[in-house]
């Protein structure tokens, strides 16, 4: 179990976090969300060692890692944002050095080279200089330094950033490959990609935890889910007549493209649409469209972060 | 817990795997210095500058004497350090890849002195490379052997200053040039403070003070042959000052 308790980090009397707690389960893909500036990087940086915080604690397992970080530095992987590389070096190189600072027994070391760059898909530029490597390869490089010393604990800070679409769904896969028997904390803005991967998400903004809990835990808690409702323009007292029948009108009506659009906010979707088509048709109301959209994570964070 | 693996706030440990870490780093920077073409023309150039600044004059003098050679050294010395340190750290920050370093299971210590040794390595080869001199001048007539051995662990004492000097100044900033700059400056202040025409005039307290802080006055009884344990004290007490400072700057991480 990893737990982050009561973290705080001031930068020039910037608050960067304040006052941070949550924790990952083992096994777990955890995600921290936030927008530019919430503090996720900070927070990794700190798990991974590199910063202190002003108070708090991080414990891995029994370890506290800001009393004993260098026995905390056996057990993380660690991938900052800007992939640390040695463009001079070839990748093999690059991997034997890390293998060697990281303490892998030397008669290993050859063996989890080449375990980690079949695994990451980059035994076919293994002997290649790292400068020469495409960006989507120089990340694979990195996330293979990481995971070199097959550690419990990986910590990944926006491992996709900066990638093509193609490259993304690579680096996905890849996240979710190693992901078995390890614990992963990594960080993102790209909500689908929190949602596709994560088994937890923790939510940051302005430095603070503002909302944590499954993808759909957040989605079905933070935001109710909206009916879209397309209905003759000319009807008359449609809205007295929802909002009679329990319904909350999310937005101001608008004209649409055959009549008038009513957002309806919603709890339990498939029943308020059966509720709502039944009323619909008990008065008679020419319909035209009667769509639902389910509160997805994007605007799980709109909400919470705005 | 054995004594061996006790956790020690200062980063010293005993433990063979932070040996071991030591020198894989020792060796991963060596390589890069190797591998790279400013390597040999550093050694080239700082080799030719200094046969020609010896030999240009010394056919006319017609004395079988380095004399010359260990008054000119250290300020191709302090040139010259400050170029190869400049880019110990600022380029480990400006790459990103000190949160590669300081995330390993390395201390700062341990990390600081790797750098250290490193750099100090290679100014040894290249000091090693003005060993022609001494050997052509033994041959054409007779060298005191003991000078030269004393002139040369003086300049090995000066480069090891410099060269924490120059590291520490790395660790402060991302910009190279701002890093020479700043390790040229204190290197160049550090080392005249204690020349004959500095103390020349001044008050005596402030002659006294200045003489027992600056590196030129200890070098020259070195040249002159002289081994003081006092000035070799003084200098590994600078070494171990800024070689501390370098790894406080890297603990605060004040960087972004």
């Amino acid at each position: 179990m990893i737990s982050v308790e009561n973290i705080t980090k001031t930068f020039d009397q910037i608050t960067a976090l304040d006052g941070v707690s949550f924790c990952a389960r083992p096994g777990e893909i955890l995600g921290l969300l936030g927008p530019n500036g919430a503090g996720k990087t900070t927070t990794l940086k700190i798990m991974a060692t590199f910063w202190q915080p002003d108070s708090g604690q991080v414990n891995l397992g029994n370890c506290d890692v800001i009393k004993y970080p260098q026995k905390a530095k056996q057990m993380i992987g660690y991938l900052p944002e800007n992939v640390p590389l040695y463009d001079d070096m070839k990748v093999y190189e690059y991997l034997r050095f890390v293998a060697e600072m990281r303490n892998i027994a030397p008669d290993k070391i050859l063996e989890r080279i080449k375990k980690v760059s079949l695994e990451t898909g980059l035994n076919k530029v293994i002997g290649q200089t790292i400068a020469q490597l495409s960006k989507g390869y120089k990340q694979r490089v990195g996330l293979a330094q990481a995971i070199i010393h097959d550690p419990d604990i990986l910590i990944l800070d926006e491992p996709t950033t900066g990638l093509d679409p193609n490259q993304i769904i690579e680096i996905r896969e890849l996240i979710k490959n190693i992901s078995q028997n390890k614990t992963i904390i990594f960080s993102s803005h790209i909500l689908s990609e929190v949602s596709a991967l994560c088994d937890r998400v923790v939510i940051l903004d302005k430095g603070k935890v503002v909302a944590e809990g499954t993808p759909s835990e957040l989605s079905a808690q933070l935001v109710k889910s909206l009916i879209f409702l397309e209905i003759g323009s000319s009807e008359e007292n449609v809205f007295e007549k929802i909002s009679a029948a329990g319904f909350k009108i999310a937005k101001d009506p608008a004209p649409g493209e055959l009549g008038i659009n009513i957002v309806i906010e919603s709890n339990n979707v498939n029943d308020d649409k059966k509720k709502i088509a039944e009323i619909v048709l008990k008065n008679n109301w020419p319909i035209y469209s009667l769509e639902t959209k389910s509160a997805t994570l994007e605007d799980v964070f709109r909400e919470i972060t705005k | 817990m054995s004594l061996e693996k006790l956790p020690n706030k200062t980063g010293f440990t005993l433990e063979p795997h932070a040996i071991r870490s030591i020198t894989v780093l020792v060796k991963k920077e060596l390589a890069s210095y190797f591998n790279s073409p400013i390597a040999y023309i550093l050694i080239c150039a700082f080799a030719c500058f200094a046969n020609w600044l010896f030999f240009k004059p010394f056919f006319l003098v017609g004395e079988a004497t380095l004399r010359d050679f260990f008054l000119f050294l250290p300020w191709l010395i302090l040139a010259l350090i400050p170029a190869i340190t400049m880019r110990l750290w600022s380029e480990e920050k400006r790459l990103g890849t000190i949160e590669l370093i300081l995330t390993m299971p390395i201390s700062d210590w341990q990390a600081v002195l790797a750098k250290y040794f490193s750099a100090l390595i290679f100014v040894v080869v290249i000091l090693l490379a003005t060993i022609n001199i001494p050997l052509t001048v033994s041959q054409l007539g007779r060298l005191d052997l003991g000078v030269v051995w004393a002139g040369y662990l003086g300049l090995f004492f000066l480069s090891a200053v410099f060269l924490a000097i120059g590291q520490f100044a790395s660790s402060l900033t991302k910009n190279q040039i701002i890093s020479f700059v700043v390790s040229l400056i204190i290197c160049f202040l550090l080392y005249i403070a204690s020349a004959s025409f500095i103390l020349t005039g001044l008050p005596t307290i402030a002659a006294k003070i200045l003489l027992q802080l600056g590196l030129a006055s200890r070098f020259t009884n070195a040249a002159k042959g002289v081994i003081d344990t006092r000035d070799i004290i003084y200098h590994l007490s600078l070494v171990f000052l800024f070689l501390w400072l370098n790894v406080r700057v890297l603990s605060n991480r004040k960087w972004k």
